[in-house]
C-alpha cells in the first residue's frame, strides 16, 4: 500500500493559474487608488482655463519681438 | 517552482497597468459648462482677489477674507460672487468625480484643487494656510 504522498504536482500545476487569477484581480482593483499625479495635472489645465492663466509647458506665449537693428 | 519567467512577466503585467491606467478623466459637457461659468466670474472676482478681500481657503473655495476691502456699494454683489463661486467648486469637483464613475473621489478631488488654486494663485493673493490663517503670496 502507498503511503499518502502530498500532491505537489497538483500545486504546480495551480500556481500559474492562481498567479493569473491574481494578475487579473490587480490589473481591476489598481482602478480603485486616486489617480493623484493625473488629478494635479488635470486641475492645474482647469485653473489655468479657468483664471485665463498661460500654462507653464506647451504655452502660446507671446512671441517676443526681434529687436529692430535700424536706429535713428 | 514551474514557469518561473511567466509569474514574473505577469506580476510586471500588473505593475505596468498600474501607472498605465493612472488618469483622471474631466471632458464632460458639464465640467464644460462649469468651467465656462467660472471663467466669466473670475472676471469680476479678480479686483477682490487682487485688493486682499477675497481670498482661496485651504478647503478648495473662496472666502470674503476682509469685507472693508471691498467698496461699500460693491460688497452684496462679492457676497454673491464669493457664494456662486463656491457653488460652482462643489460641482466641480462633484462632475468630476462623476465623469470616473468614483463619487468616492469628489474629497481628494477637492483637496487636490484647493492646493493646486493656492500654488497657482498670483502674487498679492491671500490664501489660507493649513493652521487656517490668511497668508499673502
Amino acid at each position: 500500500m502507498k503511503p499518502a504522498q502530498p500532491h505537489f504536482g497538483a500545486l504546480r500545476c495551480v500556481l500559474p493559474l492562481a498567479a493569473a487569477m491574481l494578475a487579473t484581480a490587480g490589473c481591476v482593483t489598481i482602478n480603485i487608488y486616486f489617480p493623484a499625479a493625473a488629478a494635479e495635472k488635470a486641475a492645474d489645465k482647469i485653473i489655468d482655463e479657468v483664471w485665463q492663466d498661460q500654462s507653464r509647458d506647451g504655452a502660446k506665449a507671446a512671441p517676443t519681438p526681434t529687436p529692430a537693428p535700424a536706429k535713428k | 517552482m514551474r514557469y518561473p519567467k511567466l509569474i514574473a512577466l505577469m506580476l510586471l503585467l500588473v505593475a505596468a497597468s498600474a501607472f498605465a491606467q493612472a488618469n483622471l478623466e474631466v471632458n464632460t459637457p458639464a465640467v464644460a459648462a462649469i468651467k465656462a461659468s467660472m471663467q466669466a466670474r473670475h472676471a469680476q472676482l479678480t479686483a477682490s482677489y487682487d485688493s486682499g478681500a477675497v481670498g482661496l481657503t485651504r478647503d478648495g473655495n473662496v472666502a470674503v477674507r476682509d469685507p472693508a476691502l471691498v467698496p461699500l456699494p460693491q460688497r452684496g454683489q462679492v457676497t454673491t460672487l464669493v457664494a456662486q463661486e463656491n457653488a460652482d467648486r462643489a460641482s466641480l469637483y462633484k462632475e468630476i468625480a462623476k465623469a470616473n464613475n468614483k463619487p468616492e473621489w469628489e474629497g481628494d478631488i477637492r483637496n487636490t484643487f484647493a492646493q493646486r488654486w493656492i500654488e497657482k494663485a498670483h502674487p498679492g493673493w491671500y490664501y489660507q494656510s493649513a493652521s487656517g490663517t490668511w497668508t499673502r503670496k
